[in-house]
């Protein structure tokens, strides 16, 4: 695995000799422990499949071998050494990874167009579990926990006009758990907004279906209070020539960690993954996505970008994406950009990229933290905008980059309006 | 009627080999209406001049005075100067991501004038930059500077010096990477903005070239830091004949005959 914080890499079409050291046409040579199981759990069949990883090499060596079951008892208690959790301040959890999970969940009110069904189902519903199995232990926590959950269906080939928006309203500091499923059936087109808000402790999942030749966006708000603690695993199945956008936009809570992860089941599908945090002095923002190519042909794109400012303003961001063996004609690119705008702020930022074939058509990936460019800052300000004005401008450009990906203009504008805020906040 | 007045101005910048010392006692004076064309070989100093006068960061003043009509320039921010009238055309324009052109020219024209622009008015007068400057409609959605080509990064230059008005232009190697096409189009936009009347200009070039274009008033040549020989347009007429070689002296010569003989190329 890759541990690379600042670099810029792409493979492009192979040619008949390695260019790469350790790479063939046929891929990266790779340990044999990884070389025998490549099979994601959750493509096709395998959905319910308890797993641990299949036995597969080393833990942690690879994105592939990360233990994945719906049993809370499957997964050891944390202690803050493992991979996945060595940047999160676990004692801030408060309890979401030890405790069981039985405060009042947010409270969930759903607006959306008449075409679009929304039920509130018991555990036993059939489609619990249809896209996504926890990759942690906070997750089968609240996997383990929840009461009822939201299903909300996209019928087949309904083109939804409007936005299908949920709004999840915290009950409290009492740790609880939250489940969200969402099914866009075959050729339907819809946008799905989570609004997460109010005060919370609370551990979520949110499972997404694609069906075949389906479009979906899925745009997750966390605009929590300051005392929030939220942990969201965000799991897309997609079937052949889906397509997902999703949009995830931290800015309120104590401590906000979102784990997206898209795993492909059928050829020709397509995923954009877009983020939006600002971190304030103290609060801890977490983003580790994971995209997994199971499959010939499909496309991932992904864009995260955060701004930190204040003491102890602490962002991380992993994005793992994982091309098997299988996965021939790939293309994915997936970069991470930060604004550090003051002193005593941090971001983290691991890109790791997996290739198991050299078969494809495109793989890279970046990441970059910085100041602000002051050479940026020198041409606005010889142009006699005032540096206070010239920040600003910069700040909200770079930021603007995802917020017009959203398409929804009531969000739009109202997360302009957040961004504002945050940069009145420290007058930046 | 305005003065832009440089008096013995030592410029030095901070490099891993310390302190070095790049201009070594510039005077100069320029009134509205006039324009004055800087020229000189590579690593003469000339850019160096206009960074100074813009106030890059990265350039000391050690002693001298810059002033405008009076005032203490080198007393001013970035921003200050280019609200008192100082406008530099960058030699490398630079891409600000994210920060669309609509909104950078009319942010910067708020921040010049103290007001902003009336909405209807300023739209035409953009447009009408911009279709003088055959610079495509669709420029003002895209972000600053972001994937132009170096011709359309100068042209684009020259559009914010036709808009924001200044009183005393720096064109800092406007001329150099663009196509005759272009440099007449850029030519023809910076004498527009002369042409009426209230503007004065400082043209740096290393070619002769611009200079059928732009008529200077007054040439100075910067050889090492220093202005060694100041004259009419005649003296550029004769720099194209000859070149920067008879300023040449020592072991700066080679350097010189290098960059002449690029110049007349």
């Amino acid at each position: 695995m890759t541990d690379i914080t600042t670099e810029k890499a792409r493979i492009g079409a192979p040619s008949a000799k390695p260019f790469i050291n350790g790479f063939t046409e046929e891929g990266e040579s790779l340990s044999p422990l990884n070389a025998k199981e490549s099979k994601a759990p959750l493509a096709g069949e395998a959905v319910k499949r308890h797993s641990h990883g299949g036995g597969v090499g080393v833990p942690d060596s690879s994105r592939a071998g990360r233990l994945t079951s719906y049993k809370l008892a499957d997964f050891k208690p944390l202690t803050g050494m493992e991979e996945d959790w060595r940047f999160t301040p676990l004692k801030r959890l408060r309890g979401l990874h030890t405790e069981v999970l039985n405060g009042t969940a947010p409270s969930v009110s759903v607006t959306a167009p008449d075409s679009v069904t929304v039920e509130t189902v018991g555990r036993d519903d059939r489609r619990i579990g249809s896209a996504a199995i926890p990759e942690d232990r906070v997750s089968a926590n609240a996997w383990e926990n929840f009461t009822e959950a939201t299903v909300i269906t996209v019928p087949a080939e309904a083109q939804v006009d409007g936005e299908v928006s949920v709004l999840l309203t915290g009950q409290g500091t009492e740790a609880s758990a939250q489940h969200v499923v969402i099914v866009a059936e075959k050729f339907s087109k819809s946008v799905v907004v989570l609004d997460h808000q109010g005060t919370a402790v609370v551990a979520e999942n949110v499972e997404i279906l694609v069906e075949d030749g389906a479009q979906l966006t899925v745009i997750s708000l966390q605009e929590w209070n300051d005392d929030a603690v939220h942990a969201s695993s965000q799991q897309v199945k997609l079937g052949r020539d889906a397509k997902f956008k999703h949009i995830v936009v931290s800015l309120g809570g104590d401590l906000v960690r979102v784990t997206p992860s898209a795993r492909f089941t059928a050829p020709g599908a397509e995923v954009e993954l877009f983020g939006l945090y600002f971190a304030d002095a103290g609060q801890h923002l977490e983003q580790r996505l994971f995209v997994d190519h199971a499959v010939a042909n499909c496309k991932s794109n992904v864009l995260y970008k955060g701004a930190l400012q204040g003491r102890n303003a602490h962002t991380v961001w992993v994005g793992d994406v994982l091309i098997r063996k299988e996965a021939e004609g790939t293309d994915t690119y997936e970069a991470n950009r930060n604004l550090v705008l003051t002193d005593g702020a941090r971001a983290d930022s691991v890109p790791n990229l997996e290739i198991e074939t050299g078969l494809i058509a495109g793989a890279g990936h970046a990441s970059a933290t910085g100041r602000f460019d002051d050479q940026h800052l020198f041409y606005l300000m010889a142009r006699g905008i005032p540096e206070k004005v010239a920040r600003r401008l910069v700040v909200r450009g770079f930021l603007n980059e995802i917020i017009q990906q959203i398409k929804v203009p009531a969000i739009e504008e109202r997360l302009t309006a957040a961004v504002e805020r945050e940069l009145a906040a420290t007058d930046n | 009627m305005s003065t832009l007045e440089i008096k013995d101005l030592h410029v030095s910048i901070d490099t891993e080999q310390g302190t070095k010392e790049i201009l070594k006692g510039v005077s100069l004076t320029i009134r509205t209406g006039e324009t004055h064309a800087i020229m000189g070989p590579n690593g003469s100093g000339k850019s160096t001049l206009a960074s100074t006068i813009a106030g890059h960061p990265r350039y000391n003043v050690t002693t001298g005075t810059i002033t405008l009509d009076g005032e203490d320039v080198l007393a001013m921010s970035v921003d200050e100067r280019a609200r008192a009238g100082l406008f530099l055309a960058m030699q490398y324009p630079v891409e600000v991501p994210g920060v669309s052109m609509t909104n950078f020219l009319r942010t910067a024209k708020t921040a010049i004038d103290g007001e902003a622009p009336k909405l209807r008015t300023w739209t035409k007068d953009v447009k009408a930059a911009m279709a003088q400057l055959r610079i495509d409609a669709d420029f003002t959605q895209r972000n600053v500077n972001e994937g132009f080509s170096g011709g359309e990064k100068k042209r684009v230059e020259i559009l914010q010096l036709e808009l924001f008005k200044p009183k005393f232009a720096i064109l800092d190697e406007t001329d150099s990477g663009l196509d005759v096409d272009a440099l007449k189009v850029v030519s023809e936009g910076v004498n527009r903005a002369h042409s009426e009347g209230k503007m004065g200009t400082l043209l740096i070039t290393h070619y002769t070239r611009i200079l059928r274009y732009i008529k200077p008033d007054f040439v100075h040549v910067f050889v090492d830091g220093q202005v060694v020989e100041e004259g009419g347009p005649e003296l550029a007429d004769r720099l194209e004949e000859e070149g920067y070689d008879r300023y040449a002296t020592g072991a700066g010569a080679a350097t010189i005959a290098a960059a002449s003989a690029a110049a007349q190329a």
